[in-house]
């Protein structure tokens, strides 16, 4: 329990050291797993990582709670934090882009799809860049090509390790090219970051589809995973579509990717921090 | 000839033509005053259709049936000298991608792009042009063996989309195109790409981390076709056209955006109404631009290629 304890005191460190405002669960709320329905305390679950104890489900959680779980006490600091959308394209559908952007920073208190922050893990200098589900879908525009861009010429520079956590629905149609380019951008600064031989962990949650997939995602000198996300390049309706049949049961989850070569390991997130830590020091030692 | 929906004044003209022309084989009358009146009226009337297309009709002539494909670019301009080279040396050989080397006035040069198929047979051989993992791994074999070679690259870039597929998944589809944006990213030979027809999404940037990436006249490139757009954005099919235009995805609107490097002129019409002169405009252009290119040190042309995509997308700084 102790352990347990510290836990969760080193996660609200986290979020209270947050730039931004975090909601905090008031007692006595429940939260009820969606994979199999077991109803716990909010605030056990958070002490239990937004795992269910029932049926290990991992849930999607953001960049505030990665960092809180991540970071050394719950320290870290937000790098580049004021970008934002300039909507290129004045892009308008049945919803002005600039509204869809106003509207997610208003229901998310985030600014985009992604967050970079360093701090230390087990007391290795790293940076963490951790996209968020929550704002339009986790998709990658200009913000999020730059913010990468940008976190990898620090690492460059200072001799880092770089930690991307990718969630995301893929690209963010509103950009339209843009937001297609943003793959060969993360790309070709990855191509930058390998020649330095500053290693790059990929750690892919649930779900993690689209462009994201098909740049970042998939370049990592590690590509590891939590149990159970959803990772694919075309989303499960799609291929569904396309080949007329229902899908194998574990069709695109961590695990299937696993089994087909394309991730190194599976980790549970209990076990990040101190995975992480030690796959860092293997780099450093 | 087969007619697009707005090419109806066209396609009138031309059944006008084609009778004054049986007419006057038939030797009965001479028509050769009006045959020759309206074939500059045709060509008239094209010029003035395809000066104002919208972007939508711009993505109808992207697909038209009788439009070159990759393999006819490739055939011609090297005088067919071509040679394909199959093959990604681990699961299979992906019709849908095709490479191989050919010399375009007397200079070896790898040609690389997605066939779409030129029938209905050949268009399910070629997949319609959707290619697999395996297709962008033999694109990138065939990238670093020019390179090995000191060979410049051009890709050839005519594709819906990359393959939507269960095998697709499960061969790492997402890994193959992301694995060719960062390695074509740090290649020591010219690169230069060129979307001919349809510019669908990952699918083709996964062979258009060029140098430079230049667009036919009445091409499209974003990141996702304009019924698909529709379809997710207005949930209805109904708004394709206003998805074209929202997304800006013209050959104009692409090289405003700083997207792309430049355009290369259509035959007035569009690329099909004459392909040599197509397959003669593309290859001029690809000379003269790896003339230029070779003119630069290996080193420079690699920090100016991840220069120039390091530096798109539009954001502000609050
Ligand atoms: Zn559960």
């Amino acid at each position: 329990m102790s352990e347990k304890v510290s836990w969760f005191k080193r996660i609200r460190g986290g979020i209270t050291t947050s730039t931004r405002e975090k909601k905090e669960a008031p007692e006595g709320l429940w939260y009820k797993c969606p994979s199999c329905k077991h109803i716990v305390d909010t605030n056990d679950n958070a002490i239990h990582l937004w795992v269910c104890q029932k049926c290990n489900h991992h849930q999607r959680i953001g960049s505030a709670e990665y960092f809180g779980i991540l970071f050394d006490e719950g320290k870290f600091k937000e790098v580049n934090a004021n970008l934002v959308s300039a909507d290129p394209l004045n892009f308008s559908d049945t919803q002005k882009y600039t509204e869809r952007l106003a509207a997610s920073e208003k229901k998310t208190g985030l600014k985009d799809a992604i967050s970079t922050a360093t701090g230390k893990i087990e007391g290795v200098e790293t940076m963490v860049a951790c996209m968020d589900f929550t704002f339009i879908g986790g998709s990658m525009g200009a913000v999020v090509g730059e913010k990468i861009s940008r976190a990898i010429d620090c690492c460059i520079k200072k001799k880092t390790p770089l930690i991307i956590i990718s969630k995301s629905g893929g690209a963010r149609m509103m950009e339209a090219a843009h937001s297609l380019m943003q793959m060969a951008k993360t790309s070709v600064k990855l191509a930058q970051l390998s020649k330095a031989k500053i290693p790059y962990i990929s750690l892919i949650t649930d779900p993690t589809t689209g462009g994201v997939t098909a740049s970042f995602a998939m370049l990592g000198d590690l590509n590891i995973a939590e149990p159970g996300a959803l990772i694919g390049f075309a989303g499960p309706r799609v291929v569904r579509e396309t080949i007329g049949k229902d899908l194998p049961k574990d069709f695109q989850t961590s695990e299937f990717l696993l089994e087909h070569g394309f991730l190194d390991f599976i980790v549970e997130r209990k076990n990040l921090k101190s995975r992480l830590a030690q796959t860092l020091k293997f780099f450093a030692a | 000839m087969t007619f697009l929906d707005f090419e109806k004044p066209i396609q009138e003209l031309w059944e006008q033509l084609d009778k004054a022309k049986q007419t006057h084989e038939k030797g009965k009358v001479d028509m050769s005053t009006t045959i020759a009146d309206l074939e500059n009226k045709i060509q008239e009337t094209r010029k003035e259709i395809y000066s104002n297309l919208t972007p939508w009709q711009k993505v109808q002539v992207s697909r038209h049936p009788e439009r070159p494909y990759v393999l006819a670019y490739m055939n011609a301009m090297t005088y067919n000298t071509f040679q394909e080279l199959h093959g990604d040396r681990s699961v299979k050989d992906d019709k849908a991608m095709i490479g191989g080397f050919g010399s375009i006035d007397g200079k070896t040069f790898m040609l690389i792009g997605q066939q779409k198929g030129i029938n209905t047979k050949m268009r399910q051989y070629r997949n319609f042009g959707m290619a697999n993992p395996e297709g962008y791994r033999k694109a990138l074999r065939l990238m670093k063996l020019a390179e090995k070679f000191n060979k410049p690259i051009v890709t050839l870039i005519d594709t819906p989309g990359a393959h939507p597929g269960l095998e697709a998944e499960e061969r790492g589809q997402g890994e193959a195109i992301a694995r060719n944006l960062l390695e074509m990213s740090q290649l020591t030979v010219p690169v230069i790409c060129i979307v001919i027809g349809e510019g669908a999404s990952g699918g083709a940037l996964g062979i258009g981390i060029g140098d430079k990436v230049l667009m036919l006249e009445h091409t499209w490139y974003s990141v996702i076709s304009p019924e698909s757009c529709s379809s997710i954005l207005w949930r209805s099919w109904d708004f394709k056209e206003q998805a074209a235009t929202a997304l800006k995805l013209t050959a104009e609107n692409m090289l405003e955006q700083k997207l792309i490097d430049g355009i290369i002129k259509e035959p007035i019409g569009g690329a099909h109404v004459n392909q040599e002169e197509s397959f003669q405009n593309v290859k001029k252009e690809i000379l003269k631009q790896v003339a230029k290119l070779e003119k630069i040190e290996a080193d420079k042309r690699i920090e100016a290629r991840i220069e120039k995509f390091s530096s798109m997308g539009v954001f502000v700084e609050g």
